[in-house]
């Protein structure tokens, strides 16, 4: 499978999701924002970080880069395409996914580990995860409160459009385990084909038992089935 | 030709820093203080002598990069 990784100035997680899509011998490639075309891709990542310093808004500049006009075609044709952390900031402002990742609701960066469900696992990105099983995922961010209009979040849990949401250990979703005030706990989302996935915890940093866990890995085999 | 645009928090977005703000000012002792939300403001300064299509060139701009319009009003202004 041939992935694309954009990179932006200011992308941190960029090496991390390399390594873990090449554990997994997608054949992949280092994009700059700067190009202009994008090598072939049957999947296209947007990784985590701080594209652009923030400045503006989270992911707003990034979401004008050359690349990105590429990237919303390939979306736009049912390429497969992640957004991670600042990529799902990214993936709002350009309107690939719909709503907005306003400011943790503490107002404090958080960098931890947290518990996510797998709520919905019939698609491309989480067939090989049970349904409502628990997965230990690390989250790092500033801005991942997800907000959207009423009419939206209806239509994302009638048509089953939300992948994963913050939970405890035991996979009970209730505010007490929403760390930064996102509405119904959503850790991410899908567009309505289910090519576009955004969410805000780092599946590439859980796929090695030795430093960390694995629990992120079946994000990745979930492509190659 | 100079505008100012300024940009909060739609009405039914959370702005928790505001109201952080808002707090301090109260427990400071401003107990007058009924509501604060906080936001942020742009200067812009556009080649173009007729108003109002100064004023569609600055909405344009805001339109397409300076707000979210999921989350964020503004209004301009001429300075």
């Amino acid at each position: 499978m041939n992935s694309s990784v954009i990179v932006f100035p200011g992308s941190n997680c960029d090496r991390d999701i390399a390594v873990a899509l090449e554990k997994l011998h997608f054949q992949n490639k280092m994009v700059w924002h700067k190009d202009m075309s994008l090598p072939k891709s049957d999947l296209i990542v947007l990784p985590g970080g701080f594209s652009y310093g923030d400045y503006l808004r989270s992911g707003a500049i990034a979401g004008k880069s050359n690349i990105l006009k590429e990237v919303i075609k390939a979306a736009n044709s049912g390429c497969l395409v992640l957004g991670i952390c600042n990529g799902f900031q990214i993936l709002t402002e350009t309107g690939l996914l719909k709503g907005a990742l306003l400011r943790n609701k503490n107002l404090k960066f958080l960098g931890k580990d947290v518990h996510v469900k797998a709520i919905n696992t019939k698609n491309k990105f989480c067939n090989k995860y049970k349904k409502d099983q628990v997965l230990k995922l690390n989250i790092a961010h500033n801005e991942g409160n997800y907000f959207t209009s009423t009419e939206h979040l209806k239509e994302l849990e009638d048509k089953d459009l939300i992948p994963f949401k913050y939970c405890d250990e035991s996979g009970n979703v209730n505010e007490e385990n929403n760390p930064n005030g996102s509405l119904n706990n959503i850790a991410g989302i899908f567009n309505n084909n289910k090519n576009i996935l955004g969410l805000m915890p780092h599946p590439e940093r859980m796929v090695d038992k030795s430093i960390s866990n694995n629990d992120g890995i079946n994000l990745f085999t979930s492509l190659l089935n | 030709m100079k505008f100012s645009v300024t940009v909060t928090l739609k009405k039914s977005v959370l702005d928790p820093q505001g109201k952080v703000v808002q707090q301090t000012l109260q427990n400071m002792g401003m107990d007058y203080l009924v509501n604060l939300r906080q936001g942020k403001y742009f200067e812009i300064e556009v080649k173009e002598n007729d108003e109002t299509k100064a004023k569609e060139k600055i909405e344009d701009m805001c339109k397409k990069l300076l707000i979210n319009l999921v989350i964020e009003d503004f209004k301009i202004t001429k300075i």
